[in-house]
């Protein structure tokens, strides 16, 4: 399987705060890797440097084969960004911007327009495509961020939360989305989450952060394997909680 | 110019989606032509020429373009969107450039709803076409200076309001510099080459040569090395700090 997300060694400092403290990430086509940890722990700033919008202090990353710092453009091509708290401007209807973003992202005249026809129906946003994005609920606004990270058909996608704020069976359709684009498509997905059921579900790896360090990097089956028997359909919370909070992990090891 | 242009529209269809657009245009117009008549004494000079109307255009912009600057990036910065468009294929450049351009076309737009003034001069008398013109070019150019001071500084923040003070502030001390009765403070006993200096700085004394008519290179090199400057600060200021 060919690398798609290749990320060595990043490191982050915000003043006293080492935000991101050496993670590295390898995330081939067709995985879907699931980004865990307790608020605070890196995974936004992570991210935000996977996709070039922070720059790294030390380390390197590589998109579908591409250097991020030495060919941006080329880099952010190949990619799509749920940022988080999927932002978009108020004031645009859901088409207007859809439409922006495909023309921002080089595809002109009638190609713009089936492209972001593409993306509408299957995200299901016909019935809001007229709506300026400020009236939207919290779940239509996020598959709207959806939309527009997919709309070129990208094989690498960030996705930052990408089912808060969604309803059980929006949540259960994005899900079905991505596991799909990773499957079949091929794609390499990283998505955060703050469910852990979400990690279960969707994604074939599962990597949890904490302090700016990668504590876990396995399968989620694996993950569930370490709770203590009878922890029942709380394991992955056990597992979480016991990796992440720094007492128990001591005495863990 | 493809990915400025994507810019522009989006930028520029965006000031018509609020009623800042109307807002704006009517304010503009509203006090361009109140300061002509009852400031100006656009009837009373008996003269067919457009000076009283636009010998006030610096001061409005002083106020008016700081609001429109503002949200340039400040909004971005509030809204998250930000991270939206510097994760697309688009360079730094390009984003401010659009968004500079749309920016300077709103106003572009503003002072082209103010040919009545012109028609009406034409139709009263018979003025020299070429100084209105070029009083129209000196104020386009002026309202771009600013806008282009604007945008750099509401690079530097989230807060809008913090984006209009420091703008107008910036604007304001640029007009000063160029204001005679500075000039005349500092002429008594400070050394030529500092009034030169600040009279070289000061945008009305560019604007005053231009509106007479003249337009001198050095004019115009004036305000468009003040625009490119500020455009590249503005560049640096967003590369640095995306994420503040």
């Amino acid at each position: 399987m060919a690398t798609l997300i290749e990320a060595k060694d990043l490191r982050k400092r915000f003043g006293a705060i080492q935000a991101v403290d050496g993670i590295s990430l390898s995330v081939s086509a067709g995985e879907v890797l699931g980004f865990l940890g307790p608020n605070g722990a890196g995974k936004s700033t992570t991210m935000r440097m996977l996709t070039g919008f922070l720059e790294a202090d030390v380390g390197s990353v590589q998109l579908a084969g591409i250097a991020l710092d030495a060919d941006p453009l080329e880099a952010r091509r190949r990619m799509g960004y749920l940022p988080e708290g999927a932002p978009a401007y108020p004031e645009m209807t859901v088409r207007d911007f859809l439409m922006f973003i495909a023309q921002a992202r080089g595809f002109l005249g009638s190609e713009a327009s089936r492209r972001v026809d593409g993306v509408i129906e299957r995200i299901h946003l016909q019935q809001v495509l007229g709506q300026t994005i400020d009236t939207l609920s919290k779940g239509f606004k996020r598959r709207v961020g959806l939309a527009q990270a997919i709309l070129h058909d990208p094989p690498v996608l960030i996705l930052d939360e990408p089912t808060d704020g969604l309803d059980p069976n929006q949540k259960h359709e994005v899900r079905n989305l991505i596991k799909e684009m990773g499957a079949s498509q091929g794609k390499a997905i990283v998505l955060s989450t703050h469910i852990l059921e979400e990690v279960e579900a969707v994604c074939t790896r599962a990597v949890i952060i904490n302090k700016g360090k990668v504590v876990v990097d396995e399968t989620p089956e694996s993950l569930m394997a370490r709770a203590p028997e009878g922890s029942g359909s709380s394991a992955m919370d056990v597992v979480f909680r016991s990796v992440t909070s720094g007492d128990l992990e001591e005495a863990g090891q | 110019m493809r990915r400025v242009s994507v810019v522009f529209r989006r930028e520029f269809s965006s000031y018509f989606a609020t009623p800042l657009a109307a807002i704006f245009l009517v304010v503009f117009l509203f006090l361009a032509s109140m300061f002509a008549f009852n400031i100006g004494g656009f009837f009373d000079r008996g003269q067919a020429d457009l000076r009283p109307f636009f010998q006030f255009h610096p001061w409005l912009y002083l106020f008016l373009v700081p609001a429109i600057s503002m949200r340039l990036w400040a909004e971005e910065r509030r809204t998250g969107t930000i991270e939206l468009i510097a994760t697309l294929p688009l360079t730094m450049q390009d984003l401010v450039l659009g968004k500079f351009f749309a920016a300077w076309a709103f106003t572009g737009l503003a002072l082209i709803l103010t040919t009545p003034m012109w028609w009406t001069v034409s139709f009263l008398g018979e003025p020299d076409h070429g100084v209105i013109l070029c009083s129209y070019l000196a104020s386009w150019l002026t309202a771009g200076s600013f806008l282009a001071i604007g945008s750099a500084i509401s690079s530097l923040t989230k807060n809008q309001m913090v984006a209009f003070v420091l703008c107008a502030a910036a604007c304001f001390l640029l007009l000063l510099s160029g204001f005679s009765v500075v000039l005349d403070f500092f002429r008594g006993w400070a050394p030529n080459m500092v009034v030169e200096g600040l009279s070289a700085i000061g945008v009305l004394t560019h604007f005053e040569s231009m509106v007479r008519g003249v337009i001198d290179l050095r004019d115009v090199l004036y305000f468009a090395s003040l625009i490119v400057a500020f455009l590249v600060i503005n560049t640096a200021v967003i590369d640095w700090r995306k994420a503040a």
